[in-house]
């Protein structure tokens, strides 16, 4: 049997096995037991064609509808260079593995060198890994440092605000490596900083306090005097945020947070139904031992040249086993690379358009959607920057809403309760989109059930 | 690749007002709000300015200085550095499937939903597993959700003393890393001199405390643990279960299944045996699969396909579950999503009949390399291998020629090197896994050169010891790099 991504010609095959003083590739399996053998075809398709499988794919692709995105909570659709595709496509960089061979891989580490400066500029601490698989995942493992920098202490703080699929994955981390997390209430949408004096105050099994900003409800929170009471404490400041907020937002290391982990799949990448995203994780210097994952440094060759190098091995893995940082070995290397072509495109002053274009958008809809008495604010005195908490107040459910929203090909937000939405408005969304938007709130709290009827009846 | 060392750092190449984008205004800007100032940065943001083309060309000449499968001949062992099928990257950029939000309503994502659980199946069927997650996002990242979903199922038996998992010394490095991540102690088990697991040995550690015995078939010696039956048996009845970890799954495709051999819980390495590319590291995807009775601790969020009744016109074929008895959730969403595609491309591309070949023609193209050099290089342990093996270095070793000087003077010849110095069980281990998409051609020349530097290795020693001499680098001094960490260009 031929396939085109076998080379093997039935010569080929019988002149290999001759060398191996064998006839036929079954005798390659005679040391499996006869009882484990597979003694049937697999129940899976025949081979296909290139076409059969665009076809196959095609009519998958017809069953979704992608819907103009007003939705955040953790992915966000922000604007994606053509670039990065044609960049990331190079196979050079696609079909390589981790650089352990630095002689052939100056490309990989390289780029991993510059991801590491641009996020360590973005967090405002001096010391990145290479990546984590995603901001959920890293803070999971920005948890579990914190609990080994410390000496026998086993818990640990996390603020209610905090997105709440993230909390399930921090409290799954937890729960088997044996540590205690407990919820930092939230007062109005923000972190109950007082609650937080509270816990901390004379508790010495506290190994660090992981909090928000921009928050799930997309409110900046003001953590003024929280590094010195968690420090106090003798315990670790972690801050996640989106990598995109950090281009404009006060950065982790300017709060005086010891680590930064999150999500970096707001840099421009495809939202790909979830993934693949890109998380991140920066820490200072006095933990750059203790941090997980890969970390690429600068040293010289035996030329004499500036070279690249994975570096502090002896944290990771392959080297300590089970005394390692982490078990992570593969992380997300090319969308570290999608990273890295994006802030480069953009710079500075691209991240600050980015995050002013969408926070006026944001600010726009959340305005006019208070004039149509249709929604209100949840938190109308807290700030926020292109993502917010409506509250409904229309005739009919907020559900329906969402669902007239979707059939009109628009991704309303994310319900967050039976009458809450969150919306975020990147600077993808045109003045139309979002005006549509509007328009559509208006004339639905407007309008009688009946006239959605059709479609509110059915079950999506 | 380029042997000329490009080198440059992006920071470089920036120069005040240079601009590679270009923003639309969307009409709002007279709504930006004015944010309070001590929550807004404060620090100069140092990211680099720079043009398109400017960015372009540094990034492609960076690449210039990188190997990868599509460069050469990429042996690398463990790895399975497999021809990587360019129509599973054409399908997962469909925009349809690229640019869906993950909390989409679940009737807008159905063809989403059942491409994640058609792979679900099939992995199912290649495993002989009665469910998969795809939610991991790697091998390391499976194996500590398999683990997970151990400890819950002895947990859900009111079983709390099983907190050991045995893995043999011959275990990648992740094994005992994750199972330390998932709060399990590791106790390791002695290879017999043939490779193969010491089945008294493992018996002698069975107990009521041991939640797992993690194993890698063929292991990493590319040997078939051939006892398997009996070591599944003897584990089973000491209440203990068996994991798969699933990095050397490749030869075993349309031969013998996990499922069939005993294990109840395996990962699958989508990055290895199903083709989709390592990316420099990622993104990965490392789906796990559990034997019936076990589905229930499988992590959150779950795709489940359902059965309408007929007359229920708007019913959804497939839907999103969270399950009560899950160990709970270890990632934001669904997984790689877009990797899964790739992986879904790919095991239709062979189909059945195309993974039943892929096995065999792995096995015979490791072996027939560990043929045609067991004259110069001394295999480790003597036996048929399977996709990979592992060589204990240069049998004359009286120059003094490492497996790391052979690794670098492979990489003058344009090749990559094998995985070195693993596994731990030989001083000079040199691991190679050529997989089944290299032709004969690349194998007889690869050996041809492996050959030429075992003669050199005796005649100019020196040659192998200096190596590379024809890399755009040479051998980077790691120790200082170590000493004295510079890891942003602004400490450089």
């Amino acid at each position: 049997m031929a396939h085109r991504y076998f080379p093997h010609t039935p010569d080929d095959i019988r002149e290999m096995l001759g060398k191996c003083g064998m006839e036929t590739l079954d005798d390659l399996y005679a040391d499996v037991p006869e009882s484990l053998r597979l003694k049937r075809d697999y129940d899976l398709p025949q081979q296909m064609s290139e076409n059969k499988v665009r076809e196959y794919f095609r009519d998958l692709a017809d069953m979704n509808r992608p819907l103009t995105c007003f939705a955040g909570a953790g992915f966000y659709d922000h604007y994606s260079p053509a670039v990065i595709p044609a960049i990331l496509s190079r196979s050079e960089f696609l079909t390589a593995y981790t650089p352990y061979q630095p002689e052939v891989s100056q490309g990989t580490l390289q780029y991993i060198f510059e991801f590491q400066t641009m996020m360590s500029e973005l967090t405002g601490l001096p010391v990145s890994n290479a990546s984590m698989y995603d901001g959920a995942t890293a803070l999971a493992e920005a948890m579990m440092m914190t609990v080994a920098a410390s000496r026998k202490k086993d818990r640990v703080l996390v603020s209610a605000t905090l997105n709440p699929a993230w909390r399930e994955v921090i409290d799954t981390y937890a729960l088997y490596h044996g540590v205690k997390i407990d919820t930092v209430p939230e007062d109005n949408g923000v972190t109950d900083l007082a609650a937080l004096g509270n816990m901390l105050d004379g508790a010495s099994d506290i190994a660090g306090v992981i909090l928000p900003t921009p928050n799930y409800y997309g409110i900046l929170e003001d953590y003024t005097g929280v590094a010195e009471m968690v420090h106090a404490s003798k315990a670790l400041l972690v801050m996640t945020a989106p990598a995109s907020t950090l281009g404009v937002i006060k950065s982790p290391g300017e709060w005086g947070a010891d680590i930064a982990a999150g999500e970096a799949q707001s840099l421009g990448m495809p939202m790909s139904f979830g993934g693949p995203g890109l998380g991140y994780m920066c820490c200072t210097k006095a933990l750059m031992r203790k941090l997980p994952g890969r970390i690429v440094g600068k040293t010289t060759d035996a030329s004499g040249q500036r070279v690249f190098v994975l570096t502090l091995q002896a944290r990771e893995q392959h080297i300590r086993r089970d005394k390692a940082t982490s078990n992570i070995c593969s992380n997300q290397g090319l969308m570290a690379l999608y990273a890295t072509v994006y802030l480069s495109l953009m710079g500075p002053q691209g991240l600050r358009d980015v995050n002013d274009l969408s926070s006026s958008g944001a600010h726009y809809l959340a305005s006019r959607l208070v004039e149509t008495g249709a929604f209100e604010l949840k938190y109308p005195s807290r700030p926020f920057l292109n993502e917010f908490v409506l509250r409904y107040n229309g005739e009919t459910s907020l559900k329906d809403f969402m669902e007239v929203s979707a059939a009109s090909g628009c991704l309303a937000g994310v319900m967050i309760a039976d009458d809450e939405l969150l919306v975020c408005v990147t600077e993808n969304r045109t003045k139309e989109e979002i005006d549509r938007y509007i328009w559509r709130a208006e004339t639905f709290s407007k309008a009688q059930t009946p006239l959605f009827k059709s479609e509110s009846e059915q079950n999506f | 690749m380029n042997r000329k060392y490009y080198g440059k750092v992006i920071f470089e190449l920036s120069r005040p007002g240079r601009t590679g984008y270009h923003l639309d205004s969307n009409g709002c800007e007279e709504h930006l709000a004015t944010l309070p100032d001590n929550l807004m940065r404060h620090s100069p943001l140092r990211l680099p300015e720079v043009d398109e083309p400017t960015v372009v060309r540094h990034y492609t000449n960076m690449s210039a200085n990188n190997f990868g499968v599509d460069s050469g001949f990429y042996p690398l062992g463990s790895c399975t550095m497999k021809y990587n099928p360019k129509i599973n990257d054409e399908m997962a950029t469909i925009p349809e499937f690229a640019n869906l939000h993950p909390l989409q309503p679940a009737d807008t994502v159905q063809g989403a939903l059942k491409a994640y659980n058609d792979l679900q199946a099939m992995l199912c069927e290649i495993g002989g597993m009665a469910e998969f997650t795809l939610n991991p996002y790697a091998g390391a990242h499976g194996e500590l959700t398999g683990l997970m979903v151990i400890r819950a199922y002895h947990m859900s038996r009111g079983d709390h003393n099983r907190t050991k998992v045995i893995v043999p010394d011959s275990a990648h490095g992740t094994n005992p890393a994750s199972a330390a991540v998932a709060g399990l102690k590791v106790v390791e088990v002695k290879s017999l001199p043939d490779g193969t697991v010491d089945i008294e040995a493992l018996r002698s550690l069975l107990d009521d405390t041991v939640a797992a015995v993690m194993m890698t078939n063929p292991n990493t010696v590319g040997l078939f643990e051939y006892s398997i039956p009996e070591i599944a048996d003897m584990v089973h009845a000491a209440g203990a279960l068996m994991y798969y970890d699933g990095a050397n799954l490749n030869p075993l495709l349309g031969i013998a299944r996990p499922g069939d051999m005993g294990f109840d819980v395996m990962h699958i390495n989508l990055h290895k045996t199903f083709s989709t590319p390592h990316g420099g590291g990622g993104p990965g995807s490392g789906p796990v699969g559990v034997r019936a009775g076990l589905e229930k601790f499988l992590p959150n969020p779950v795709v489940v396909r359902k059965k309408p009744a007929e007359d229920d016109y708007f019913a959804l074929d497939y839907e999103i579950e969270h399950r009560a008895e899950s160990l709970g959730r270890i990632s934001a969403w669904l997984g790689n999503f877009a990797v899964e595609l790739r992986a879904l491309a790919y095991i239709l591309s062979l189909g059945k009949d195309g993974l039943a070949m892929a096995g065999s023609l792995a096995t015979l193209n490791a072996n027939y390399v560990k043929e045609s050099l067991r004259d110069l290089y001394k295999v480790a342990i003597d036996r048929v291998c399977k996709h990979e093996f592992v060589f204990d270095g240069l049998i004359d070793k009286s120059t003094g020629v490492t497996t790391l000087d052979v690794a670098k003077r492979l990489l003058d010849h344009g090749y990559h090197a094998p995985t070195i110095y693993f596994p731990l069980l030989f001083h000079e281990s040199l691991m190679i896994e050529p997989t089944e998409t290299e032709s004969k051609e690349t194998l007889d020349e690869f050996i041809a050169v492996m050959r030429d530097i075992a003669r050199e290795a005796t005649e100019t020693p020196d040659i192998v010891k200096g190596a590379p001499h024809d890399c755009p680098v040479r051998r980077p001094d790691d120790t200082s790099a170590a000493l004295n960490p510079v890891v942003t260009y602004f400490d450089l």
